[in-house]
């Protein structure tokens, strides 16, 4: 009989493989094509290194509060609060270091118990008296913000301490500075910005050109870090796959797992690269990643992220399996505030203010990222790594359609096709497969 | 053949794994009250389903004539047309609509959109007039009770010019009065010419009512027995349900019986939802080490209750009463508790309750336990992999790896995975409920085998089941339940079907 179990495993062709994993290909292949439309667009503006500096900067905290706003569309829920959560804890971290001085060590973690406090008051309705989090999140999404208005009395306060600012705008020190800077000079393909006949309306692409360009590494333990991540990483994947074929386990084939391979490393050598020819890494990036880090953890290998997905894939069964699914739902909530406060104390550290006008829209922006990365609607099925790389798609274009001179109209009208798309492209595929 | 309305003929019906109808035919008579008898899965909603278009044409071999015409439905208004009506068990009505609402809803009295509320009305009060209900057209649904919902359902057959009323298990959640005044309703109209099916497991009524009975067994026509030519005997009724051999479909077993595992005492428990209904009263059980007892019982009879409201109080309200475990009072308060207590509850439905079905074979399988595979909350893969390939060999689940999702197992196999996903809980006793619904019957035969091996490993097994023919032939001691009470127990000599469908009929009658 065992025998017969195992006769039926069957490796997939290459081609069912693409099927089956068509999203997770194609999202990181999206990102890589809306990537090089932008670098020739706006005419190599994208990949300049001061350009990917902002565009961490930029989107640091969206990425970070879509790692908590996963966790609860996986477990079927949603918040709608977190904007108003990023303006509040903005604002009270400003009041108390600005009005108050006292010391950011005492702040910083004051603020962050206080997010997790907020969630949990949401939690609480939420998991335990069974309101919808729609619902909640949407009153919680009011009643912060006003709080928020209240706290402030209508008005930004600012400047912050130098040493809280550097949370979000400083940049980890060259611990190699003694090697630098090292010039070299490179053939490189210059695009260039297309010019718009103002009569026709007609596009004018003058030809890339080859030219020669120096480069300076003033950073170099950006570059170095970057290559050491890689490797590990290119040594985790083997790894793996070593063990999965010892287990008789699925393996992908294997030349998608080269090319995956590829191009992230390409793409995050590139990245480092460039940002090591500035000022290397911006400290948010090392959190970003830190959290990032943690978060797939979690729900990869953790009981805690298991639970959530089988919560979210199947209440009632989770329940009946012996689940606690309120207290669950409960710290999902927690979670979310304690990543909202970070983020909101990200964002005031960088506009180096707290306006109670702080935050209006991310909740939109976050919960975009997440559909786009794969989540879904329904619970139970979602991504890290889709979240994330939904978050910089929709950064990407942000940047670049600003880069652009197109307006924040234009903007919006883009992402939200894009959104649409992305969740047509699921949807599509469900009903084919 | 003079004044056939309705004959089915040769109908099969195969769903992935199961055939469900096996050359089934039905002749019914104009203006007769046609009852259609069996077991619970003896295919007789699916006939009605074939029958009104519920399964498309196409998707079912045989033929079906209505009004002396071949007839392909492909959907419910197809046949609707044609003045074929089926009321289900689970009525379709709005609650938060009124009376006159719910009747015309989708064939609403309007012109160009805007409904005439005036003739609405004045049709709905006509319409309740003809089935006694005397309530205003304006009530909402959720106001009345079951029996009157049940009569706004015929109304809206009424309103849809009906020619064959199809009424599945009309009186299953009615009292005794309601029940009588639908059967009396059910004998005007016959007076009036009009031609309906019933199914029941209510023999004393189909009794009462019916000019023919035709039961079906296993998916296949038994016999057709006409009421006006002979007198037929309940028993009669019974035998031609249940009688078929029971060798070879039951794995063999040696019980061997120990100390006492679960004892349940003095088990009151209020409805859910109908806070001030008690539903379950008294209920007094206990299982063994070794040992298969059965919870026998129609549908609605509370045994799907009890087994939830042990299990963590994952149904009812105001629960008293006592759960011993080796004779020593356990908390079963919550479901960890109830699995720490040894318990472990395999439920009815398993794709609503058991499994979590975008997800895998090994993330099923791991669910209950997840502590075991992993330490100070992280999970080791090795481990949790070892356990799933043990399972999945042990309990011979067919799929191409443990990593297979549990919506694209057939339903065998699905069930196997949630007992892996129990036996992993090592648990004491399990209570599985309808453990071989939906299966084809290899499968079958393979859940059996895997309960047998449990009792042989000193487990005890409570097992509730609709088919009796399953009771039989794999428990030593079953009880029997009927709304809300344990009303017979029966050992294994004592059992037989007539036995229990006996307990079931006079507990029924008493009340």
């Amino acid at each position: 009989m065992v025998a017969e179990t195992s006769a039926l495993k069957t490796t997939p062709s290459i081609g069912d493989y693409l099927r089956n994993n068509i999203r997770e290909y194609g999202l990181l292949v999206a990102l890589v094509v809306i990537m090089l439309f932008f670098q020739i667009v706006t005419g190599g503006v994208l990949f300049r290194p001061v350009n990917i500096t902002n565009l961490i900067l930029q989107n640091s905290f969206i990425v970070i509060m879509a790692l908590g706003m996963l966790l609860i569309i996986v477990a079927g829920h949603i918040d709608l609060s977190v904007g108003s959560i990023v303006a509040l804890t903005g604002g009270l971290s400003a009041i108390m270091l600005v009005k108050w001085g006292v010391h950011y060590s005492i702040v910083v973690p004051l603020c962050l118990i206080l997010g997790g406090v907020i969630g949990a008051a949401q939690g609480y309705w939420i998991a335990y008296q069974k309101i919808p989090a729609f619902i909640v999140t949407l009153a919680g999404m009011l009643v912060f913000r006003g709080v928020t208005y209240v706290v402030l009395q209508n008005r930004p306060i600012g400047p912050f301490p130098k040493e809280f600012q550097v949370l979000s705008t400083g940049f980890v020190p060259d611990l190699l500075g003694f090697l630098t800077p090292i010039s070299f000079s490179t053939p490189w393909l210059q695009f260039q910005q297309p010019v718009m006949d103002g009569t026709s309306w007609a596009l004018h692409w003058p030809d890339p050109q080859f030219i020669i360009v120096q480069w300076t590494i003033t950073n170099l333990f950006a570059l170095v870090a970057v290559l050491i991540a890689v490797a590990f990483m290119v040594y985790n994947g083997l790894r793996n796959r070593a063990v999965n074929d010892r287990h008789n386990t699925e393996n992908e084939p294997f030349a998608f797992f080269v090319g995956q391979m590829a191009i992230i490393s390409l793409v995050s050598i590139f990245l480092g690269f460039q940002l090591s020819t500035y000022r290397g890494f911006p400290n948010v990036l090392v959190v970003m990643a830190v959290l990032i880090g943690l978060y797939t953890f979690i729900t990869t290998r953790s009981t805690i992220g298991r639970r959530i997905y089988a919560m979210g894939g199947n209440v009632k069964a989770a329940k009946l399996s012996g689940i606690n699914t309120e207290r669950l739902t409960f710290y999902t909530f927690v979670n979310m505030g304690v990543l909202a406060a970070l983020a909101g104390m990200i964002i005031a550290a960088r506009l180096n203010s707290a306006t109670p006008k702080a935050g209006v829209g991310f909740e939109l922006d976050v919960i975009a990222a997440c559909f786009i990365g794969g989540a879904s609607a329904s619970g139970g099925v979602g991504k890290i790594t889709g979240a994330v790389i939904g978050a910089f798609i929709m950064g990407v274009m942000n940047n670049g359609m600003s880069i652009m001179g197109l307006g924040i109209d234009y903007q919006q009208l883009v992402k939200g096709l894009v959104l649409l798309a992305a969740v047509f492209f699921d949807v599509y595929n469900k009903n084919k497969g | 053949m003079d004044n056939i309305i309705l004959e089915m003929r040769g109908i099969t019906k195969t769903f992935p794994g199961v055939k469900a109808l096996d050359n089934v035919n039905l002749k019914v008579r104009e203006g007769e009250i046609h009852a259609l008898v069996g077991e619970n899965g003896a295919g007789k909603s699916t006939l009605m389903k074939v029958l009104s278009g519920v399964y498309p044409a196409g998707t079912y071999d045989g033929e079906i004539h209505y009004d002396r015409e071949v007839r392909h439905f492909s959907t419910i208004s197809d046949s609707e047309h044609l003045g074929i009506i089926i009321i289900h068990q689970e009525l379709a009505l709005v609650p938060l609509l009124s009376i006159a609402e719910n009747i015309f809803l989708g064939n609403e009295i309007a012109t160009n959109g805007v409904i005439d509320w005036k003739q609405t009305f004045a049709r709905t009060q006509g319409l309740l007039d003809k089935v006694g209900l005397r309530e205003a057209p304006s009530v909402r649904i959720t106001d009345i009770g079951v029996g009157k919902q049940q009569l706004v359902e015929i109304a809206k057959a009424l309103s849809k010019k009906v020619r064959l009323l199809i009424l599945d298990e009309p009186t299953a959640s009615l009292n005794e009065t309601d029940s009588d005044a639908l059967l009396k309703l059910l004998m005007e109209f016959r007076k009036q010419g009009m031609t309906s099916i019933i199914i029941s497991h209510k023999l004393n009524e189909i009794k009462k009512v019916a000019d023919k009975i035709t039961i079906l067994r296993d998916g296949g026509t038994v016999e057709t027995l006409d009421c006006h030519n002979e007198d037929i005997s309940e028993d009669r009724i019974i035998k031609g349900m249940v009688g078929r051999d029971m060798e070879d479909r039951y794995p063999p077993r040696e019980p061997k019986v120990g100390e006492t595992l679960l004892e349940v005492k003095n088990w009151n428990v209020f409805h859910q939802q109908h806070r001030d209904r008690q539903f379950l009263h008294d209920i007094n059980f206990t299982v063994r080490a070794g040992e298969v007892v059965g919870i026998a019982g129609l549908m609605g009879a509370g045994r799907t209750e009890t087994a939830m409201s042990i299990f963590g109080r994952s149904w009812g309200h105001k629960i008293t009463g006592e759960v011993r475990m080796h004779g020593k009072s356990v908390d079963v308060s919550t479901i960890p508790r109830a699995i720490d207590a040894g318990l472990a509850y395999v439920t009815e439905d398993r794709k609503q309750l058991g499994l979590v079905l975008n997800n895998n074979i090994m993330h099923n399988t791991t669910l209950s336990n997840l502590n075991a595979v992993a330490s100070s909350g992280v999970i080791d893969d090795y481990k949790e992999r070892k356990v799933a390939t043990d399972y999945r060999s042990k309990l011979r689940i067919r799929s191409h790896s443990i990593y297979q999702e549990a919506v694209n197992l057939s339903g065998g196999n699905q069930q196997k995975v949630v007992l892996s996903k129990w036996l992993f809980t090592n648990p004491e006793v399990l209570i599985l409920d309808e453990p071989t619904r939906g299966i084809d019957v290899g499968a079958k035969y393979e859940i059996y085998s895997i309960i047998n091996q449990l009792a042989a490993e000193g487990k005890g097994i409570l097992m509730i089941s609709s088919e009796m023919p399953e009771l039989l032939g794999t428990c030593d001691r079953i009880y029997v339940m009927n709304e809300g009470r344990i009303v017979a127990e029966l050992s294994r000599k004592e059992a037989s079907q007539e036995s229990i469908m006996r307990a079931i009929m006079r507990s029924g009658e008493k009340h």
